[in-house]
């Protein structure tokens, strides 16, 4: 089964480090990538820029409308991602909590739906 | 190690595959032990599992693999700790306290020792500091190896709700230290019982499911009998065979107990040629072997009982005598109203239904059983039998007003039309 581990934080976090210290949890989170590879477990991961950096995007009445956002009014938000494959639910959160992020913000573990194709009747 | 040309790339996976169910939850009982905790132990299985499919399809299959599984998985959680005491010192003794007993004399692990680590695995999965659902939830994964999603499927329950049952669980065996032991003598029989309750109460999730979204559900029954035999093949103590043969009997019924839409059939009704024979066979064994020994507890005296049912041709041939005898040692052993419900209703077999009614109505006068509807059930059959229509009529409507669950209700209202009185 596939597990997406997302990644809320709070960046403010990383203004009170030192340059090193910044590095060195990076190098961590890459560390921790690389174990999860060697074990079977990694899909896929990567970290997203700040919110500010974000559009959101919809299709209504066939109008495209692109906004700036989404500001949320909370301190923590989506900051990056990790899909990894685990046994069972139990699993994917032992192998979230060993990723470095989790000690600083919140790991979502969410189940990855299966989306099947079927012909519909019209 | 068997050598080069053991076996194509493919077979040697599928041989990784066959291990994985056999063997898998008997070396992570093992690595508890060794490292000391759930959560290292799962992952060095893991590694474990990892490493033999990348090495044993170039090197062959080692020629013992649960040795190499457990050597491994231990080693590589070791790795681990060690990379981590990089960032986090308070884990650099543990490292090197865990190094210091792998660097120790070959590892003992010899047929006792394996067995030993299971039989530490249940009793530490059912201790009596876990809630009685983290207890189930906690077995049936670590135990028996089914996944959070089959479990929470089975007691429809949404997966995070297990997941975090069983998160607690660990983290209170972690925080209370609990150790990774099987209790001592002294405790052993109040221990068993907490062991004993699990693999009943997971026997009865399955077996007293309704069909139709009972269909798709994992057979629980089959895996508490699974952890039953298990259970008696580690400690062949009297009441775990008990509870074996009673579960196996009760199995034996199954395909007679309900029609296909999932009316309850009484055992009066079933039809006994679907009854399976092997299973009472096994069942029957075994209430002889634990008969025949000095103790005999709750579950094998209702072992005995179910016996005699699954010997019996027919009600009328069934031996009540015997099964009265047995009901009154039942009620030595757990005096409950419960049990002396089920001795009233034996007893109006042997003696007649105006012997039972009197005792089932001494019972209700008690008040304990007053809300539960098999006993004003049990009522309304007896005064039937007596020819007490009117009586029969008030009673069923009252369990009526009790019962619950569909299938049950559905029972009493056509046992109520056939009174034919109207209501």
């Amino acid at each position: 089964m596939k597990y997406v581990c997302l990644v809320y934080l709070d960046e403010a976090i990383f203004e009170t480090m030192s340059e090193a210290e910044g590095q060195r949890l990076i190098n961590e989170a890459l560390d921790s990538d690389d174990a999860l590879q060697a074990s079977g477990n990694f899909v896929y991961a990567d970290a997203l820029e700040l919110p500010s950096a974000a559009v959101s995007v919809r299709v209504r009445n066939g109008e495209l409308s692109a906004t700036d956002g989404p500001f949320a009014e909370t301190k923590e938000h989506l900051s990056g991602f990790i899909i990894i494959e685990a046994r069972d639910l139990n699993e994917a959160i032992r192998l979230a909590g060993t990723i470095p992020m989790a000690r600083y913000g919140t790991m979502e573990v969410r189940p990855v739906r299966e989306l099947e194709r079927k012909d519909v009747d019209d | 190690m068997t050598g080069p040309g053991a076996g194509s790339g493919q077979s040697v996976a599928a041989e990784i595959e066959a291990l994985y169910r056999s063997h898998s939850r008997r070396v992570l009982a093992t690595l508890i032990r060794l490292l000391g905790d759930f959560d290292r132990a799962e992952e060095g299985l893991h590694d474990a599992f990892v490493a033999a499919a990348a090495q044993w399809p170039k090197q062959g299959v080692p020629a013992n693999p649960f040795a190499w599984l457990v050597s491994a998985g231990r080693f590589k959680a070791i790795d681990r700790l060690r990379q981590k005491a990089r960032f986090d010192a308070s884990v650099t003794e543990l490292t090197m306290r865990l190094e210091a007993d792998a660097d120790e004399a070959e590892m003992v692990l010899d047929e006792k020792t394996i067995e030993d680590d299971q039989l530490r695995l249940i009793f530490i999965c059912c201790h009596p500091v876990l809630p009685a659902d983290a207890q189930v939830a906690l077995t049936l994964r670590e135990v028996c190896g089914l996944t959070t999603e089959d479990i929470a499927h089975a007691f429809f329950t949404a997966a995070p709700t297990i997941a975090q049952r069983i998160v607690r669980a660990k983290t209170k065996i972690r925080d209370a230290k609990i150790p990774y032991e099987a209790p001592a003598r002294n405790e052993l029989a109040q221990r068993l019982d907490y062991v004993l309750s699990v693999i009943y109460l997971v026997f009865n999730e399955g077996y007293s499911a309704a069909s139709g979204a009972s269909l798709t559900r994992p057979d629980l029954s089959a895996e508490a009998i699974r952890l039953g035999r298990l259970l008696v093949a580690l400690l062949p103590d009297p009441e775990a065979t008990g509870l074996l043969a009673l579960m196996l009997l009760h199995e034996s019924r199954r395909a007679a107990r309900a029609t296909a839409d999932g009316e309850v059939i009484l055992l009066e009704d079933q039809d006994r040629a679907l009854w399976e024979r092997d299973r009472i066979a096994e069942g029957q064994a075994l209430v002889r072997r634990v008969l025949a020994g000095r103790e005999i507890g709750f579950y094998a005296i209702q072992a005995a009982i179910a016996a005699e049912h699954a010997g019996a041709p027919d009600m009328a041939a069934t031996n009540w005598v015997r099964i009265v005898e047995l009901y009154d040692l039942l009620m030595h052993a757990d005096p409950s109203p419960v049990v002396a419900l089920n001795r009233a209703a034996a007893i109006a077999e042997r003696d007649g239904p105006g012997a039972g009614l009197a005792l089932v109505d001494a019972i209700l006068a008690r008040g304990e059983l007053g809300d539960y509807h098999p006993a004003h059930a049990a009522r309304a059959e007896l005064c039937r039998r007596l020819g007490r229509l009117d009586e029969a009529a008030s009673a069923y409507d009252r369990a009526l007003s009790l019962a619950k669950q569909e299938p049950a209700r559905h029972f009493l209202e056509k046992r109520r039309r056939e009174l034919g009185l109207g209501g």
